[in-house]
């Protein structure tokens, strides 16, 4: 039985009801559905859906691929450039990526489906366990990764096929960085991140070591010492502060908390979510925390943003999803104030904006939305601890073009670092090339080394 | 409103649309079917001599290709004349035609080649009230190895003697079939003329393999874990019956015989190419195995309104339109050019055009402009030769556009020249340079 009751408590819906809201949200292609989308691909020469893959994937060859009955050879042609490509095929806004770039759109205004493809044949290789790497001969090099996300991983897979030996240090009890706890529910069913992070790590070379922090357990300067060379994956471990009154009611929360410990959650009922729930914020993090509270049976759900529908970072086809939920979108609205009842959360005043000169300014107009619960998703921010010297700007960490800091035999990439994009897919490739430069390092050293002995 | 009544050979249908023989026109059931969804004729299943009919395998008759989306291209079947007694074949054939007076309908025969055996099946067949018969020397796979089917076709001598038997001991119309698996077309047919044979009709089948079972190892369709080489019909045949269809209708012996035109007919515009190189009608086989009767629906109203938009009032005025204008190569005007024009707002610069010529033809479109992907002929390389049109997925978005008399070639540097001129005087013709001097 579900309840309508005020206040953030779980077990809102019927139980069975559940399972069908946090199904799949794009249900995989069957062989028939992809050889018919296979077969719309026009195999452009040097391909704009291509050029528009962070991690370049080959995509008019991966879909040929598909379309004659080899979606093997397809899913190694994805993972020759992107390990993760069975996650990406989920989480990628290939609205904004490939599928944007699809010549398709010109004449069709549909793009081939580009994502789904992919799903379908990393879905295929990864069911049969199919291994498509083995390691080059020990180089004796080892290599230390700090953070079992995207990047860490990608960088981890490609030192490992080199022949390095690498150890992972993750802060958390489970491996996979965001693609574990930072997706919606329905975007990675089944586990999937784990499976992924299994597929990933049996190539062997890999040790994981959950649990540990940097900063916390270890300083990099430690890690210098032990190992040849180390890769910094460390994400975006904080979040941003409304810095307003009434922040610490209960029922204020971090949008990504609310997020990780659905994941977490096998029947989700367990989940509390309140009746009426304002989200703040304009992001993908945003939209996953409204839709998914919304279909914890939240009876009222809106999302404030700042700014206008054009400048959310959520692309359009998130906010339709959301939308489509049941969710509302405001737009100009900033919250001012938070009101508590008995130190809860009853409600949020917000204040009317507008763009003046380019400048986000307040019109003094205010008005107050009635909630149980709010949800903060105004940005993560670079935590950083026991890095040394290393240069930051901004607040994140700065690199060259091959992932280098300002640390000799220190790497970086994925969201901790200057210029990242926030995606999944940018930070497989920066993990990967990386590693890329970290073997062509330890190549240029290793004749060095000869000559002196 | 275009009239597309047909008068073939004296046989009179209500459209040029025939059903070929084959396995959609087996027995009365089909035949009724197709008649009600408005086809002008059929050509009954082929017509064995008496005693026991045929057998057919109890495994797969068919194999096929397929392009984009599981779009049939071509079918290759292995199936025999009719299996049916012929004595059911003609009471029905009879019933039939008294159903339907207006509609065509022609007995395909097939009998070995003695002129008993023809001369006891004809009269059997006139008395049904066929209004003609069709000579099936075209099949190529078993029926031909017992020394029927294209083992007459293939040899003109056999097809005259056995056109003259016919003509001798029937007063129907003759249409005589003829196989494509042959090295000249002309032959074939000139000896179907000199039989005194009333019209010609092609293609049959070609001998093919249509794909092999590669976890068997064995041809397809396989029986039993074997397969053998059957018939190939269907839209991917139609360029060589095309061709056929013209190197008779303008070869100089045969010109003006009937022809009735056939090979993956699928659409009225298969059609209408058909009647203009030469063909009195057509006959349709694949094209209604693949999507039932009602297709030809499409066809006569395809074929109707496009007279109409045209301003052709009979299917006189389209048949053999082209064939004036179907030449040998040594006639084609070396002096024409054209070049190829990419409609930069219908180009959606998926680069197939720039790719196919860069690296397989003459490296004459561009791929960037100002370091920007743009796709653009450069006229200075291009010969014109039309693969960036064939292989562009838009219609109409690269057109070849004819360089009017006295423009310079840029890749020539020479103006174009306003007179015709062909290899048979060129230069470089070392038997032009023989008969000049």
């Amino acid at each position: 039985m579900g309840t309508t009751q005020s206040g953030i408590l779980g077990g809102r819906l019927p139980l069975g009801e559940y399972e069908s809201n946090f199904s799949d949200l794009h249900p995989p292609l069957d062989k028939h559905e992809a050889l018919v989308a296979s077969d719309r691909c026009y195999f452009c020469h040097d391909a704009p859906c291509m050029t528009a893959c962070p991690t370049s994937i080959d995509i008019p060859l991966f879909i040929r691929q598909i379309s004659t009955g080899n979606p093997i050879g397809s899913a190694k042609t994805i993972f020759d450039q992107n390990i993760l490509g069975g996650m990406c095929a989920r989480v990628c806004p290939t609205e904004t990526l490939c599928e944007q770039a699809c010549v398709r759109n010109t004449a069709e205004e549909r793009p081939v489906e580009i994502g789904r493809l992919q799903r379908y044949a990393t879905d295929v290789a990864m069911k049969e366990n199919k291994q498509f790497y083995t390691r080059a001969a020990s180089s004796g090099r080892k290599v230390a990764v700090i953070g079992a996300g995207p990047a860490g991983l990608a960088a981890a897979h490609r030192l490992a096929v080199k022949g390095h030996d690498v150890v992972i240090y993750d802060a958390r009890p489970k491996s996979g960085g965001l693609n574990e706890y930072g997706i919606a529910a329905y975007k990675s069913v089944d586990d999937f991140a784990q499976k992924e992070v299994d597929y990933v790590l049996s190539i062997g070379g890999i040790e994981v070591r959950n649990g540990q922090a940097l900063g916390r357990d270890f300083t990099l300067a430690e890690l210098q010492e032990q190992y040849d060379a180390v890769f910094l994956g460390l994400g975006l471990a904080g979040v941003n502060a409304l810095r307003l009154e009434g922040e610490n009611a209960e029922g204020v929360e971090d949008a990504v908390d609310f997020i990780a410990a659905l994941r977490q959650s096998k029947t989700k009922a367990d989940i509390p979510v309140g009746r009426r729930v304002v989200v703040l914020g304009g992001g993908m993090t945003a939209i996953d925390a409204a839709v998914q509270a919304k279909l914890l049976g939240a009876e009222e759900v809106t999302i404030c943003y700042r700014r206008g529908k054009e400048h959310m970072n959520a692309s359009e086809f998130e906010q339709d999803l959301a939308a489509s939920k049941g969710v509302t979108i405001r737009h100009w609205l900033q919250p001012k104030r938070i009101a508590e009842k008995d130190g809860k959360v009853a409600g949020i005043e917000l204040e009317y904006t507008t763009l003046e000169d380019g400048k986000l300014t307040a019109t003094g107009e205010t008005g107050i939305i009635a909630a149980d619960q709010i949800f903060k998703a105004i940005g993560q921010s670079f935590l950083g601890s026991g890095l040394g010297a290393l240069k930051l700007e901004g607040g994140r960490i700065v690199t060259d073009a091959e992932g280098r800091t300002s640390i000799d035999n220190v790497w970086a990439g994925g969201d901790c670092v200057l210029g990242g994009e926030d995606l999944t897919v940018s930070a497989v490739a920066m993990g990967r090339d990386a590693a890329e430069s970290i073997n062509r390092a330890f190549a240029a050293a290793a004749p060095r080394a000869s000559a002196v002995a | 409103m275009a009239d597309l009544r047909n008068n073939f050979v004296g046989i009179k249908s209500p459209n040029p649309f025939w059903l070929a023989s084959a396995p959609p026109t087996d027995k009365a059931y089909n035949v009724e079917r197709a008649f009600k969804a408005g086809w002008g004729g059929v050509v009954w299943k082929t017509l064995g001599e008496e005693g026991p009919p045929v057998v057919n395998v109890n495994g797969p008759r068919y194999g096929a290709i397929w392009g984009a989306d599981r779009r049939l291209l071509g079918l290759n079947n292995i199936e025999l004349i009719t299996d049916r007694d012929l004595y059911v074949n003609l009471r029905e054939m009879k019933q039939v035609k008294m159903n339907w007076p207006d509609r065509a309908l022609i007995a395909s025969i097939m009998v070995p080649c003695e002129e008993e055996a023809w001369k006891a099946i004809l009269p059997l067949v006139e008395d049904t009230g066929a209004d003609g018969i069709e000579l099936n020397f075209g099949c190529p796979h078993g029926m031909s190895e017992r020394g029927m089917g294209s083992a007459v076709g293939q040899v003109p001598e056999y097809i005259e003697m056995v056109v003259r038997w016919c003509k001798q001991y029937t007063r129907m119309p003759v249409i005589t079939k003829l196989t494509p698996n042959i090295t000249d077309i002309r032959k074939p047919a000139r000896a179907a003329k000199a039989g005194g044979t009333d019209a010609v009709s092609l293609i049959n089948t070609i001998n093919s393999i249509v794909s092999v079972d590669l976890d068997n190892f064995a041809p397809n369709p396989t029986v039993g874990g074997k397969g053998t080489h059957g018939g190939y019909c269907g839209p991917a045949v139609k360029p060589i019956a095309l061709n056929m269809v013209a190197e008779i209708a303008r070869d100089p012996e045969t010109y003006g015989l009937p022809i009735s035109g056939i090979g993956g007919v699928t659409t009225w515009r298969d059609a209408a190419e058909f009647l203009v190189l030469g063909a009195g009608n057509v006959q349709v086989c694949t094209a209604a195995m693949t999507y039932g009767f009602k297709i030809v629906q499409e066809m006569i109203s395809g074929l109707s309104d496009w007279m109409d938009a045209k301003g052709h009032r009979t299917l006189d005025d389209i048949t053999g339109r082209a064939v004036p204008n179907v030449t040998d190569w040594q006639y084609l005007n070396l002096n024409y050019v054209a070049k190829a024009k990419i409609d930069q707002d219908a180009c959606i610069k998926c680069g197939r055009c720039h790719i196919a010529c860069e690296d397989t033809s003459h490296q004459a479109i561009t791929q960037f402009v100002n370091g920007v992907r743009h796709f653009e002929v450069m006229e200075d390389e291009c010969v014109g030769c039309n693969l960036c049109v064939n292989v562009c997925p838009v219609e109409n978005c690269i057109t070849m556009e004819e360089l009017p008399a006295g423009t310079i070639d840029q890749r020539t540097g020479k103006p174009v020249d306003p007179n015709y001129a062909n290899w048979t005087t060129h230069p470089n013709n070392p038997m032009a340079r023989q008969a000049a001097e």
